[in-house]
């Protein structure tokens, strides 16, 4: 299936928000992500079901001030 | 509100660090040009005394470069002397057997119509005794709504009142509340204000929250020289009070009153101290330099010479030719006063003394024309 | 020293650092422990899928350290609405450091935007700690639409200059019923012992530190300074008054007496 993350184009076979972090291996903490522009809860990640052409954010830590 | 802050200020330990103040803790506030509490302190302790001349020299210069060389007029207007309270000091009081009077909305209007002929007053200060089940809001509102055809900016000098009462006010024109606390002593409060509404000194203490809540643009302050014998302590009091004002209500404009109390002739109530002139000049050198903004307002209890001289260095507000008796301009010119005056001389004198001292009297210093709350009802 | 307290919680050290532009993580942990904060910002980025670069939170987080997301990269309040949800779930705290600035040249932060996203952000549950103009009204607005905090800039972002601010931070600080946090400019231990000395609660410093010489040795030079600036305004700053001496002649007093 492909879908967008962060405006790129992406072929997964994850087909819940849980199974995509795990694919990417993105760290634990300091990272959230959005479904066409709305923020989905950490705890929300596991029963949302990815489908074609569905466009991510998805944001991690970085340094600022 | 205020009485939380004021419970943290202890009154003993407040006079005993006036008192201590030294030469150095003087000149380190003269030498700023933002004073806290603590410097003002400092500017009213007797260690500033010998620096009269200095601080004379710095409130002339704050107070120009706020205010130029203006002085704001202002007159008032008693419209009844009912008054359920017992103030001991005042001419007022309950149990006073005089006549009392509340004006009729002819007798107001006449009166207004007799103060335009004295000089072209456009501040106008309505006053009242407490009383409000005659002399209420309602009655206050029609005050004011007879008020507007004549004078621009109206304030009022009446009973605490409820924060939707003073918003009600003001859709009625009134810009501005002056009350006075009289004193910050708690502990003796009682003993000048014994009975009736105005005994209660928490409720008049938060009343200027309440100004401050209901928007109102100009809060008048003022503590009662003659009741406290350590005034130091209550006019620094009334500084604590005036800088939580200004952080809480910004929008608003305030100004500070300190009338002295004169031995009095013919009995009655005698002050507990007597305020010397040097000590009314410190007094306002230290408020203006400790606040550039602050109107300090002085009223006709003041003698013509003082004000005069005052005018020049300090002083930015002043009423002029005031009767204190209600209907005193037309209706009633021979009642009893509530306080006598000491400036006896016509508007028209005051003002030519102010110009011969180089100062402008300012009749009309701010209109409403852009307060859509104030000119929903004209 | 007083304690400053903000939203409920209490810090010892007064010095809030930024964790941009340091050379490497390491660095930057390490300038983090010799500053003594408690307060660090962090940034969002989008992530890169082939992104493999060390996690930079493993060298923040710590127990004593309250974490400040900022919205940096926002343009306008519905923006800084998303990133600010994003930061919540990203992060686990609801503080955040509210930055708008539409203009990618100086970075100002837009003042009518700003106060706009507060008063939603506010009403949403998050402790907002707003980046704004050194402008007194502004500060009210901010401060009656619930900021927890406010922090006005002493110059623009990175350019070291110090407090160009001054005379507008004094205002806002004595008019202010929140604390007030000097943020952007502070560009060295002087300027930031000024603010402090000035009654400013607290001190943002990011810049000036991750490009010193030494960043460990600034970041101590930083806590020294903002712990004596704040202890000298505690203390009550005494001023050079020689030129007060009491005047013998005294023509504007001379009629009391008359």
């Amino acid at each position: 299936m492909k879908i967008k993350v962060n405006n790129k184009e992406v072929e997964t076979a994850a087909s819940s928000i849980a199974a995509l972090v795990d694919e990417l291996a993105l760290p634990a903490q300091g990272v959230a992500v959005a479904v066409d522009n709305r923020m989905v809860p950490r705890a929300g990640w596991a029963d949302f079901a990815l489908a074609e052409g569905m466009s991510l954010v998805i944001i991690k830590a970085a340094c600022g001030g | 509100m205020f009485s939380d802050e004021l419970e943290k200020i202890s009154w003993d330990e407040t006079t005993e660090r006036i008192l201590s103040k030294t030469d150095a803790d003087v000149r380190r506030a003269l030498a700023k040009e933002h004073c806290d509490v603590e410097d003002f302190m400092a500017m009213v302790s007797p260690a500033a005394e010998p620096y009269l001349e200095t601080m004379a020299r710095l409130s002339r210069k704050y107070t120009e470069e706020r205010f130029g060389k203006t002085v704001s007029m202002f007159i008032p207007l008693y419209i009844t002397n009912s008054c359920t309270n017992s103030c001991v000091y005042c001419g007022f009081h309950i149990s006073n057997p005089m006549r009392r009077t509340i004006l009729t909305e002819e007798e107001i209007e006449n009166e207004y119509k007799a103060i335009k002929k004295l000089a072209p007053f456009e501040n106008l200060l309505i006053v009242t005794g407490e009383n409000p089940a005659k002399a209420g809001v309602p009655y206050l509102a029609r005050a004011l709504d007879l008020a507007k055809p004549y004078f621009s900016n109206l304030k009022i000098e009446v009973m605490p009142l409820k924060a939707e009462e003073y918003a009600e006010l003001m859709k009625h024109g009134m810009n501005g509340v002056i009350c006075f606390q009289e004193t910050y002593n708690k502990a003796h409060y009682n003993i000048y204000h014994p009975r009736g509404m105005k005994s209660k000194f928490e409720w008049r203490l938060n009343g200027f929250d309440r100004m401050g809540q209901a928007g109102v643009h100009s809060i008048g302050m003022g503590v009662l020289i003659g009741l406290e014998k350590e005034w130091r302590t209550d006019i620094t009091m009334m500084a604590h009070h005036l800088r939580y004002l200004q952080k809480h209500y910004w929008r608003t404009k305030y100004s500070v009153n300190f009338p002295r109390m004169r031995p009095s002739e013919n009995g009655g109530f005698q002050p507990n101290v007597v305020m010397t002139d040097r000590e009314l000049a410190q007094v306002t050198f230290a408020m203006r330099i400790f606040d550039h903004d602050v109107d300090i307002s002085y009223s006709t209890r003041e003698p013509a010479a003082i004000r005069d001289h005052m005018a020049t260095l300090g002083v930015t507000t002043m009423s002029a030719e005031s009767k204190t008796e209600p209907g005193g301009y037309f209706t009633y010119p021979q009642a009893l006063e509530q306080f006598h005056v000491s400036d006896e001389r016509t508007a028209v004198e005051v003002e030519k003394a102010l110009k011969r001292a180089g100062r402008e009297p300012v009749w009309k210093d701010w209109d409403a024309s852009f307060d859509l709350k104030a000119f929903r009802r004209a | 020293m007083e304690k400053l307290v903000i939203a409920g919680r209490e810090f010892t050290s007064r010095l809030f650092l930024g964790t941009g532009k340091f050379n490497s993580n390491e660095l930057m942990a390490q300038a983090i422990k010799a500053s003594g904060t408690e307060m660090v910002t962090v940034a969002m980025k989008r992530i890169e899928l082939d992104d493999k670069d060390d996690d930079m939170l493993r060298h923040v987080a710590g127990p004593d350290i309250q974490l400040l997301p900022n919205t940096s990269g926002v343009r306008n309040a519905e923006e800084a609405v998303f990133a600010a949800q994003m930061a919540r779930e990203a992060f686990g705290t609801n503080w955040l450091k509210l930055e708008i600035h539409p203009d990618p040249r100086y970075l100002l932060p837009d003042s009518t935007e700003t106060l706009k996203a507060t008063e939603q952000l506010v009403k949403m549950g998050f402790v907002v700690l707003p980046y704004c103009q050194a402008d007194p009204t502004l500060c009210k607005h901010l401060e009656e639409a619930g900021a927890a905090t406010v922090m006005p800039l002493g110059a623009p972002i990175g350019t070291n200059k110090g407090l160009q601010t001054r005379d507008f931070l004094r205002i806002i600080i004595e008019q202010a019923n929140v604390p007030v946090v000097v943020d952007a400019g502070i560009g060295a231990p002087s300027h930031a012992a000024e603010a402090m000395e000035m009654g400013a609660s607290a001190c943002l410093v990011n810049t000036a530190i991750a490009v010193a010489g030494d960043p460990v040795a600034m970041a101590r030079a930083f806590r020294q300074a903002v712990e004596a600036g704040r202890m000298a305004y505690e203390a009550g700053l005494g001023l050079q008054a020689d030129s007060f001496v009491a005047e013998a002649s005294s023509p504007l007093t001379a009629f009391l007496n008359e």
